[in-house]
Order: structure tokens, then C-alpha cells, then sequence
């Protein structure tokens, strides 16, 4: 198989210091906020394990091993920038800036959430930073088509990131987006996640080309795969892509080969999953704070103080909205219509 | 003849006690094993079995060359389906929850359900859809959902949602066998999976060879002579709760439509004949739905029929929230039903 697409391996980027901790703190902070969730998830489905019980109920998809995908594609964004995600939205919400508070409240089903509880963890809409997402997969690629459509009539340079995963890259959204933002020359982002799994189907059976990015030549737009999950690596081809669009070179698609640590949602006892020995190996946290401890990016001690100021910001977070009031439901019919 | 009697009449033969989900596995193993055409397609139901358990087991015996997972591409897969039943096979395709059913409404209904007739009846898709539905689980607006009423408004295909596993088999069975498309909704609350809250009513006795429940057949899932409640599906247990409850208070009739289309009509007129009073629970949506058309229904032959006005508890137009507290609030729950049977009495 021959291929045109180019590829950015990891270590191939010499950032500055600065911004090398910056992607380590976005990412730890995360990582943070999805094992405090995982933790407050399974603390009250017993006994045994029933999905519709807890604080935290229903289905609960986290984003543990792409932090790599968030952190380097939101560092060029400001909250004047759309992101659409999927019903794996945490990593890039927090990346990009929602209010955690907002968010986590809305994930505990709360009247002070993002969605005053209605929507939960797959329906976050912040719009004071532009982000939103679908539990229907590449269903919001054309949302951010729409979003990238205003800001060029308002002839601004901000732009749409639309994020999905490589499954979704098999459904008609996907591929009539990318048409439409080619032709029209949006200013869109569009980012496959590559994990791998689309839940227990692995991309070897549902994908007929070997990278997501291969698929942009079919619309004459510039593909980049990002290989080895690098954050540094999705920094690099996010900085490009994100440029190309503010200065009115149109849409470009990136594919990052991320990793899905966990389940498709918890609860998936993964017995599908080939690959599970190697999971924990592939881990990109502990092998980003190695690489930049060697580098002196990272001195002693900056790793724990990073870890620690991340759990007091999502502890604090997760208090607060078990404190916040529960919908009244008396207003279980407010705000079908406007 | 009532599902107690047709489990009874089924029980010389033998019987195994299943959950839902496992029933239904069972009826498409026992169709695939008899006809060579049956294949399954769809997300997960592979390895995995099912998001919901309809396929558990069958790719150990059926492989992968019969229990097919597909990419996430419903436009593609649904279509295929329909090109292959055209062609002679018998698809089950599968679409993981009625929710994503708009990803790839065009296939379902200007295609599937069209063709048969725009063809003068020359060409028959004889296939079927299954699909998850339903709430409870704090799932939201878009995992939660039933749209039985939006599929049984489009004319072309046959809609059938079963409550309990010996219907869940038979109606599989049916399904299978039946010449043209038939839409096989499960609510997830019915399928008896251990990782949702305990169902009893979600395991049951079922006989161990093929036998098929007749498609567009209600069946009376409890007598009685003071209220007519028809429902469908999950809500059929929250109706015999609210029975059982009354029991000694009032006698309800629980009415199990188990199929939307076709509607068993006589079923309902002949219930409400005998008790005179209504109550329709449907946890889809209230308006322009399955339980307006049941209302009509009596309302079309003979108004007199109704000695109170009938009472609808559905979901109230309304998205499917998140909050437990608002979706219970919103579902038809055991509380609003018996509100209803109370109301529809004293009226």
C-alpha cells in the first residue's frame, strides 16, 4: 500500500519548555477528572452492578488514553473557537476550557450543570466557549460545518474543530462533510480519534483504508495522520491545520492513532479485546512525564505538584456539584421548545 | 388464547426458563439452524453478542459468515439488507438503539417498507430490523427513546415490541418467517440483563422448540372487568404491578398489544366492551402515537363503548432527560399508571 499521507512520529518536535508542561498539565488534568468520575461512578451501582444507579447513572464513556488528542489540539484554540465531540467528550471539554464546574455538575445530573441536568455526560453545550457534542457518532461534523459557516460570513478568523472517531468515519456524516467544508473551503478542523475499537469492533474490520487520513485525498484537502498517540506529534500537525484555516486555506483532516485505556463504557467487561495485555504499556501519561523529566522540562517535584493541584481542582469540582440542587421535577417539561 | 395458555398448551413439550434477550438469541439459532438464507448483521453483535444480548452465543455456532459485525454504517448495512432479502435471503439487521434509527430512516422507510408496494406486490423484502428501545436508565435524549409510533406511522412494515420472553421468541420466529419487513423493537427493560435493575417479569418458562406468536395478535396479559389498560412492551410490567396492587380493589385488565402493525384492534374493542373504561400507557411519546391511534380506535366503532373518558399516560412530549429525577418524572412509572386506573374509575 502506497500512500501520500504525511505522518508526524513522536519526538520529531522540539516545543518550547513552556508549552511542552503545558500539554502534560492538560493532560494530567484529564486523566484526573476521568478517574475521579470512573471512581464516583462505580461507588453506588451495587450491589452487583446496575447501570441506572448512583449519582452518576447511565451509560458513562471516559476518555482515559486520549489526552494526548485533546491536549495537543486545544492549545491552539481560544474559547471564541467551536469543538464539537462525541459521547466521549470529557478530555476535549476540558481542554478546551469548559467551566469544570458547569460540567461536572451536568455529569451529576445537576439544576447548576451545563444542561441543568438534562443532558448528562454526552450532551454538554457551553456556550461560552463554543463546544458541544453528540451521543450520535459524526453527527457533529456538519454542526461545526454550520459554526465554521458564521464565523466566515462574520469574517472572523476563528474556526471549527470537529472531533470523532475512527467508526464514525464509515457513516455518511463524515464523508458529506468533508465534501461540503472542501468545496465551500470552511474553515473546519475535522479530527479523527483513532482508538482503534469501535466498541468491540476493531478498525481492521471496519475500515477499508489503512489511516482515516488517507480518506482526505477524496477531497482534495490535506490529511495528516499523527502516529504513536504524541502529543507533541498532534501539537505539531493541530498548529498547521489550525493556521491553514484561520488564514482562509480551507479544511484539513488529521488522524491521531490514540488509545482507548478503557472500556467503550465502564462496565465493558472487554472480553472482545485482543490487544488488552499491552493496554496499560501504551499508557501516554507515564511515558510523557518520563520524556520530559529526561529533558529537564520536567524537575523533580513538578510532576507531583501538577498531579496535586489537578486533584484539587476536580475534587473541588465533584464537591461542589454534590452539593448543587437536583431539577425540580416539576420543570421536567421546561425548555422543549424556546 | 392468552400467553398463559399458549405457555400452558407449550408446556407438555418441554420448557427452559430464559431471559428476553436470551429467548430471542434462541428463536433466530433455531430459524438459522433450518434455513441457510438467515443471516445477522450489525454493530457488535459479534463477539460482543449484542449491545442487549439478541446474539448472544450465536457467532460460536453460527461464525462469522452468519453473525456479521459491520462497520457503523447503517445507510450501507440496512440497504444491503433490503438488496439481500430482494434477492431471496432472510437478513436480521440489526440498528443499536431506535434512537439512531435517523442516521438511516431513508432506507428503512422510502425503501424497505416501500418497495413491496411500488412494485405491485412483484417484489417482497422479507428482512428484519431490530432495534433497542426505551428508558430508566438515565440514558438521555438520545439512547432513550421507543419511536414504535414513528415507525408504525410509516405504512410498509410491520412493528412488533414483546414484553416477556415466550412472545419475544415466538414473534422472532415470526418475524424471520414473515414475507415482507418486520421491525422487532426490544425494550432494554425487558431483556432480563444483569447489568440493569432486576426484572422478574423479564424471565420466564419457554418452550424448547420453534413456535411462532402470531404477529399483529394482542393477548390479554391479565383479565379482568373493571378497566381496560392496553400497553406494550416494558410498560406491560408496570400495568400488571399496578394490577396486582389493585387486586381486591379493582379488577384490571391488562391488555399486551405485542404487535403496533398490525394493531389488534378486535382485542381492544372486545376488552373495552367488557369494562367499558381506558387507560392506554405507552412510554413513547403521547402525541400523534400509538396511544392516540388506540384511543381512536374504540372511538371510530362506538363511542358508548366508554362509560369515563379515556385516560393516555405517556411520555409527555418531551426529550428524554438525564436527571433520574426528571426521567422518572417523565416515563410512564407504576404511579402514574395507577393515577390513571383511579382517575378512569371514580370518572
Amino acid at each position: 500500500m502506497t500512500t501520500t499521507t504525511p505522518t508526524v512520529p513522536q519526538g520529531t518536535t522540539s516545543l518550547e519548555p513552556g508549552v511542552r508542561r503545558g500539554l502534560y498539565r492538560t493532560m494530567v488534568l484529564i486523566r484526573t477528572y476521568e478517574e475521579a468520575i470512573r471512581r464516583e461512578y462505580y461507588a453506588d451501582k451495587g450491589p452487583g452492578f446496575d447501570i441506572g444507579k448512583g449519582l452518576v447513572p447511565g451509560e458513562m464513556h471516559l476518555s482515559a488514553g486520549q489526552e494526548p488528542v485533546a491536549a495537543g489540539l486545544c492549545a491552539h484554540l481560544t474559547a471564541d473557537d467551536a469543538v464539537t465531540a462525541t459521547h466521549r467528550p470529557h478530555h476535549l471539554a476540558i481542554a478546551h476550557g469548559v467551566d469544570m464546574n458547569a460540567m461536572t455538575a451536568e455529569i451529576f445530573g445537576r439544576e447548576t450543570g451545563l444542561g441543568r441536568g438534562r443532558g448528562g455526560h454526552m450532551h454538554l453545550f457551553d456556550p461560552a466557549t463554543h463546544f458541544s457534542c453528540s451521543g450520535i457518532i459524526a453527527e457533529g461534523y456538519p454542526a461545526a460545518l454550520g459554526q465554521a459557516f458564521a464565523f466566515q460570513r462574520k469574517g472572523s478568523d476563528r474556526i471549527a474543530v470537529a472531533v470523532t472517531g475512527e467508526g464514525a468515519a464509515n457513516q455518511g456524516a463524515f464523508h458529506e462533510s468533508l465534501n461540503l467544508a472542501a468545496l465551500w473551503h470552511l474553515p473546519v478542523v475535522f479530527v479523527v480519534e483513532d482508538n482503534d475499537w469501535g466498541i468491540s469492533v476493531p478498525r481492521s474490520a471496519s475500515t477499508s483504508v489503512p489511516s482515516n487520513a488517507d480518506r482526505a485525498a477524496a477531497y482534495g484537502i490535506p490529511g495528516i495522520l499523527v502516529e504513536d498517540n504524541a502529543v507533541e506529534g498532534v501539537w505539531s500537525a493541530a498548529k498547521d491545520a489550525i493556521g491553514r484555516a484561520r488564514s482562509g486555506g480551507g479544511p484539513s483532516l488529521i488522524e491521531v492513532h490514540t488509545l482507548r485505556l478503557w472500556g467503550h463504557f465502564e462496565g465493558d467487561a472487554q472480553g472482545y479485546r485482543t490487544d488488552l495485555a499491552g493496554v496499560e504499556g501504551r499508557d501516554p501519561l507515564p511515558a510523557y512525564r518520563a520524556t520530559l523529566e529526561a529533558d529537564g522540562v520536567l524537575v523533580p517535584g513538578a510532576a507531583d505538584t501538577i498531579a496535586r493541584e489537578a486533584s484539587e481542582r476536580v475534587e473541588s469540582a465533584i464537591a461542589a456539584a454534590k452539593a448543587a440542587p437536583l431539577p425540580d421535577p416539576a420543570h421536567a417539561t421546561d425548555y422543549v421548545f424556546a | 388464547m392468552t400467553t398463559t395458555q399458549e405457555s400452558m398448551a407449550a408446556a407438555a413439550h418441554g420448557t427452559h426458563r430464559l431471559t428476553t434477550a436470551k429467548a430471542i438469541a434462541e428463536g433466530i439459532a433455531l430459524e438459522m439452524r433450518g434455513d441457510p438464507s438467515v443471516v445477522y448483521l450489525g454493530e457488535d453483535v459479534g463477539a460482543y453478542g449484542g449491545i442487549f444480548g439478541a446474539t448472544g452465543g450465536l457467532l460460536d455456532e453460527f461464525g462469522p459468515t452468519r453473525i456479521i459485525d459491520t462497520p457503523i454504517s447503517e445507510t450501507a448495512f440496512i440497504g444491503l439488507g433490503i438488496g439481500a432479502a430482494v434477492e431471496g435471503m432472510r437478513p436480521i439487521v440489526e440498528v443499536m438503539f431506535t434512537d439512531f434509527m435517523g442516521v438511516c430512516l431513508d432506507q428503512i422507510y422510502n425503501h424497505m417498507a416501500k418497495i413491496h408496494y411500488e412494485s405491485g406486490g412483484n417484489v417482497s423484502v422479507p428482512m428484519v430490523i431490530t432495534m433497542a428501545a426505551g428508558g430508566g436508565y438515565s440514558d438521555a435524549e438520545q439512547h432513550s427513546q421507543c419511536l414504535w409510533g414513528t415507525l408504525a406511522h410509516l405504512p410498509g412494515m410491520k412493528v412488533v415490541a414483546p414484553s416477556n420472553p415466550y412472545d419475544a421468541k415466538g414473534l422472532m420466529i415470526s418475524a424471520i418467517r414473515d414475507e415482507g419487513p418486520v421491525v422487532f423493537v426490544f425494550h432494554k427493560g425487558v431483556m432480563g440483563l444483569a447489568w440493569m435493575a432486576r426484572n422478574d417479569r423479564a424471565v420466564s418458562d419457554v418452550p424448547d422448540e420453534a413456535y411462532t406468536v402470531p404477529i399483529g395478535k394482542a393477548a390479554v396479559a391479565r383479565e379482568g372487568t373493571d378497566v381496560t389498560v392496553v400497553t406494550i412492551s416494558r410498560s406491560v410490567h408496570h400495568a400488571l404491578d399496578v394490577a396486582e396492587k389493585l387486586d381486591g380493589e379493582a379488577s384490571v385488565e391488562v391488555l399486551d398489544l405485542r404487535s403496533l402493525v398490525p394493531l389488534d384492534r378486535t382485542a381492544i374493542l372486545a376488552s373495552v366492551a367488557k369494562t367499558g373504561r381506558l387507560v392506554v400507557v405507552d412510554e413513547d411519546y403521547h402525541s400523534f402515537g400509538m396511544s392516540g391511534e388506540v384511543v381512536a380506535t374504540v372511538v371510530d366503532v362506538d363511542p358508548k363503548l366508554l362509560h369515563a373518558p379515556a385516560i393516555r399516560v405517556a411520555n409527555p412530549d418531551t426529550p428524554v432527560p438525564y436527571a433520574r429525577t426528571l426521567e422518572q418524572t417523565i416515563l410512564p412509572m407504576p404511579e402514574r399508571i395507577e393515577a390513571a386506573v383511579r382517575r378512569v374509575l371514580a370518572g
